[in-house]
């Protein structure tokens, strides 16, 4: 049998709460982030409110000569690339080079790096556009400063899927544990919220347009009217759960299955196919629904992309039979930062035995689904996180909670494995 | 009429400011010691020449990219060029 893949670390970077603890006492407590974004003058534009990550200073936790190549999200990339390692207890220097991966999802790349250097192309010519336009802007940038830092040279890689490249990301992990990669560090970020990024973002059709904090991101609301883009997301530290285990290491929990569809054109007549990445995964996890104590929705807030998640949940749950939460109303929606923090979200509410609140919303009636707009205690093993990206993906992840009796007594996290 | 000149400092000054190289790294770095060894790679040392190039108005060709593998290499390749400019 493959090897099981458990997460034992945890790196976060969100609007609101920069490191885990940060952001899951904020999570839990219903703490929203959404204001006016401030990093651009977004008067001129018909959205205006954003997540912001308000708290971080790169110069902080990062030497000159990163800082000199980085956009704004690898800086985020690496610090919580840091934070999952070090929570894991693990030293990279002192481990096999390639038996490290690193695997991360990205929807735009260093865009507010890459409109900087656009701009000077234009207004001043080509001679000063930075050296590091070369990789700086580029999706994969975040997986290859990472491998860089750390020296983790195993199997790495960049998924792009919008949204569900966060979820897409960590099952490419997972399959590369299966196939004897000991450790990957794994997750997504986004962080675009610039004058380029903005357009790009507003050229969906999906963005809120609301100026009220509280009203502008009502998933599952009959006044549900599109999203607040938000920055940031989460890094896991995936790995073997034998290896986890022989070096008593604290394990979050495992990512138990994972399923993911692409839908059919929507001029096809053919059905969206939420359901069935929602039944693989559950397959895949060897689950039944009724096992499946909580789901963390993708949340769209698009009435017809609401109805839709909405039906797959009924169809595959049954009517109101499963609490379903959408923590990301605190935050906007991440792009590829956002289900990796899901999954953070979810194993935390495992650990805590709470269900973090859905904020702001207040239920239609025409969705027949528990969603839970005040944090809720509740007995949980296994979670359900759903993501779609634009185009037509979906992608669901199941986590489950850690087998009881699990080895707590730290070894030394510097000792090497062969 | 004084030609202009490149400095160690000149130069120092821009690895800070093009390549993000911290005071100590700086306060370290010797004439004679190659980039490579001050930890400064291909692409810092790229966008170094590109703004030496747009702040004394010069085109450096490959060569200076390839043969000036220490500060005081490149140092003398930029005044050769800027004399050569000025006279």
């Amino acid at each position: 049998m493959s090897p099981a893949t458990v997460v034992t670390g945890i790196g976060i970077t969100a609007p609101n709460g920069l490191g885990a603890r940060h952001y899951w006492d904020a999570t839990r407590t219903g703490r929203s982030a959404i204001a006016p974004a401030t990093r651009f003058d977004p008067t001129g534009y018909p959205a205006q409110l954003a997540g912001e990550i308000t708290d971080f200073t790169a110069e902080d936790h990062l030497p000159g000569p990163l800082l000199a190549q980085t956009d704004r999200v690898t800086r985020l990339a690496l610090l919580a690339a840091d934070w999952a390692l070090a929570d894991a207890g693990i030293t990279p220097s002192t481990l096999d080079a390639y038996a490290m991966g690193v695997v991360t999802a990205s929807s735009s790349g260093g865009f507010e790096f890459g409109q900087n250097e656009l701009r000077a192309l234009w207004s001043k010519g080509s001679r000063h556009v930075s050296a590091y336009q070369a990789f700086a802007w580029f999706y994969a940038v975040n997986t290859g400063q990472i491998s860089i830092r750390h020296g983790m040279k195993g199997p790495s890689g960049v998924v792009v899927s919008d949204q569900a490249g966060g979820l897409d990301a960590l099952a490419q992990a997972r399959r590369h544990i299966r196939k004897g990669t000991p450790l990957v560090l794994s997750g997504g970020l986004d962080a675009s919220l610039c004058p380029w990024g903005w357009v790009a973002q507003l050229a969906s059709e999906r963005l809120s347009t609301s100026r009220d904090p509280h009203r502008a991101y009502l998933p599952f609301d009959a006044a549900a009217h599109g999203h607040v883009p938000g920055e940031g997301g989460a890094l896991l530290l995936l790995e073997d759960a034998d290896a986890a285990r022989d070096r008593g290491a604290h394990v979050y929990g495992e990512i138990a299955g994972y399923g993911a569809t692409f839908d059919p054109a929507p001029t096809s007549g053919r059905p969206p196919t939420l359901r069935r990445a929602i039944e693989l995964a559950l397959d895949d996890a060897r689950t039944a629904p009724a096992d499946i104590d909580v789901v963390f929705a993708d949340a769209a807030a698009l009435p017809e992309l609401d109805r839709i998640e909405t039906r797959a949940l009924t169809d595959v749950f049954g009517a109101h039979a499963v609490p379903v939460t959408a923590p990301k109303t605190m935050i906007g929606r991440l792009n590829s930062g956002a289900a990796p923090l899901d999954v953070a979200a979810a194993l935390l509410a495992l650990r805590d035995g709470l269900i973090p609140p859905t904020v702001n919303v207040t239920p239609d009636p025409s969705h027949p689904i528990d969603l839970v707009t005040e944090a809720r205690p509740a007995a949980l093993r296994t979670a359900l996180v759903l993501a779609r990206g634009h185009g037509g993906f979906n992608s669901a992840l199941v986590v489950r909670a850690a087998d009881p009796g699990r080895h707590d007594a730290p070894a030394d996290p510097r000792e090497g494995r062969t | 009429m004084t030609r202009p000149t490149f400095t160690f400092d000149d130069l120092k000054e821009i690895l800070r400011e093009g390549a993000g190289a911290d005071p100590e790294t700086l306060a370290e770095t010797t004439l004679d010691a190659t980039f490579g060894d001050l930890g400064f790679e291909s692409l810092a040392l790229l966008e170094t020449l590109g703004r030496i190039e747009r702040q004394y108005d010069l085109a450096l060709d490959d060569a200076a990219f390839t043969g000036a593998t220490t500060p005081r290499a490149l140092i003398a390749l930029v005044n050769e060029q800027l004399n050569g400019a000025a006279a």
